[in-house]
């Protein structure tokens, strides 16, 4: 278990560091967000309806875009390597890393979502369902994301590749988290979405760390 | 005769080889293309001039005879992927790579062509080339997952690697794919409650019935036939790769 700290730790030391990817990330969320309304007009109401979707939108992109740093320093500098000598299981490593790249990138693009909120007039029910949804949603992401860092850190220039791959297997966690926050059924759909969204999590969070460990292990072969 | 001590490799295990699979596969091409052939042939004179029109389709329902086995091939192709990723990833058989590596540019087109001719066919009955019905986003997004594979495939330089992590990946895909279609019904029932496809689907007339069925056949035996093709293409391709190799070590040396 110390193993599965220590590597958490330095995961977080790397991430927060100077050269660390925490604060671009964070922009890029904010940018993405905040450049919708020049492409769709200063239109509050329109922009209030689409404000969820926005969001959800600026989260899937930012974490796409953290992707390829996931697995690839570790490959480069031989870190990887020596994760794979170690004592506890590759899947372990993955997992303290799952768990870290969701603190170190999902939980502050939902820390800053009250910016998002603001300058997208959401009304104050609508900002905690995005914060609630969010919460929800994203270990999914990230859980998907590592998979696919995974599958592509034996390829040279797989960095673009990760996001394609990925992508189509998002759809159910922004269909769900969408529907979290504008349920277009009724009030009880909103609670269908939510138990669904949280389910895709727990199951993706639980089981990507065996299938990405397993892609690692075959691809360095 | 003397008595076999060793144990007699079973057909499973010789096909295994390369060079076997295609000394066996070859006699079975042209036997299956004419069967193809004479059921296509049959069933587009039965969709042509022996099936009536729909009522209210008129001879737009003729596009149906492409585009359902084209969707169903969408979906088999896959399944014959996710065999193959087994057959990979649990036997490490040889041949299993190959075949999952033939099926997914023949998945990717039979998506397609089930997205195109369903385009084709929404226009005049539906009035419009796209919408967000949930079957046809969640073929959408197959067509997406095709074409990622094939991205993937085509990214690496050992094909012995790829075939592992593709596999990984088919199998990660295929617990999703339900997933996914689940989901996207799910979406697109909220967004439009009554839809053409649903209601139409059980109400097919017998005399509709009958071409439709011979061009499953000829479809899926089409599929099976170009399936064959292009594993035997693949097999004779890394031939070829590893006597390029062995003539340029050859002139190096």
């Amino acid at each position: 278990m110390s193993g599965f700290v220590s590597i958490m730790r330095r995961e977080m030391r790397l991430a927060f560091a100077a050269g660390g990817e925490v604060l671009t990330l964070l922009l890029f969320f904010v940018i993405v967000g905040a450049i919708v309304p020049f492409a769709v007009g200063p239109d509050k109401e329109l922009l209030s309806r689409i404000a969820p979707g926005i969001v959800w939108i600026a989260a899937f992109l930012a974490m796409l875009l953290g992707l390829d740093r996931l697995f690839r320093a570790d490959l480069e500098d031989g870190t990887l390597s020596l994760y794979r000598l170690a004592d506890m299981p590759l899947s372990a490593v993955v997992a303290a890393k799952v768990i870290v790249h969701w603190v170190t990138s999902a939980l502050p693009l939902i820390l800053v979502s009250p910016f998002l909120a603001m300058i997208l007039a959401m009304d104050t029910e609508t900002f905690w369902r995005t914060v609630i949804s969010l919460l929800l949603g994203t270990p999914a992401l990230v859980a998907f994301g590592t998979f696919g860092a995974a599958i592509t850190v034996a390829i040279k220039r797989g960095g673009l590749l990760a996001p394609i791959l990925i992508a189509p297997l998002c759809v159910p966690v922004l269909i769900f988290g969408v529907g979290v926050i504008a349920p277009l059924g009724g009030p009880d759909q909103a609670t269908v979405a939510m138990l669904f969204l949280a389910a895709l999590s727990l199951t993706a969070v639980a089981l990507s760390p065996f299938a990405a460990a397993l892609a690692i292990v075959w691809g360095e072969e | 005769m003397s008595i076999e001590d060793t144990p007699k490799m079973s057909w499973w295990n010789r096909l295994a080889h390369p060079g076997f699979f295609v000394q066996w596969t070859t006699p079975l091409v042209w036997p299956l293309a004419g069967i193809t052939l004479a059921l296509f042939a049959l069933g587009v004179w039965y969709s042509f001039f022996n099936s009536p029109a729909d009522y209210q389709m008129g001879d737009t329902v003729r596009i149906m005879y492409v585009h359902v086995p084209s969707a169903w091939l969408s979906q088999f192709m896959y399944g014959m992927m996710v065999v193959s990723a087994l057959g990979t990833l649990v036997w490490r058989h040889p041949m299993a790579d190959v075949s999952m590596k033939a099926a997914a540019p023949l998945g990717a087109v039979f998506t397609f062509m089930a997205l195109f001719t369903g385009s084709l066919w929404g226009r005049p009955t539906w009035g419009t080339y796209w919408e967000w019905d949930g079957r046809m986003t969640s073929t959408l997004i197959m067509l997406f997952i095709y074409l990622g594979i094939i991205a993937l495939w085509r990214a690496f330089d050992d094909k012995l690697k790829a075939a592992r992590i593709v596999a990984i990946f088919t199998l990660v895909g295929a617990i999703n794919v339900p997933i996914i279609k689940f989901s996207v019904d799910w979406w697109s029932t909220l967004h439009q409650p009554s839809s053409v496809l649903t209601a139409e689907g059980s109400k097919i007339a017998p005399e509709l019935l009958t071409p439709l069925f011979i061009m499953l056949f000829a479809f899926t035996l089409l599929s099976i036939t170009l399936q064959l093709i292009s594993m035997q293409t693949e097999v004779k391709r890394r031939r070829v790769a590893t006597l390029e190799r062995k003539a340029a070590r050859g002139e190096a040396a």
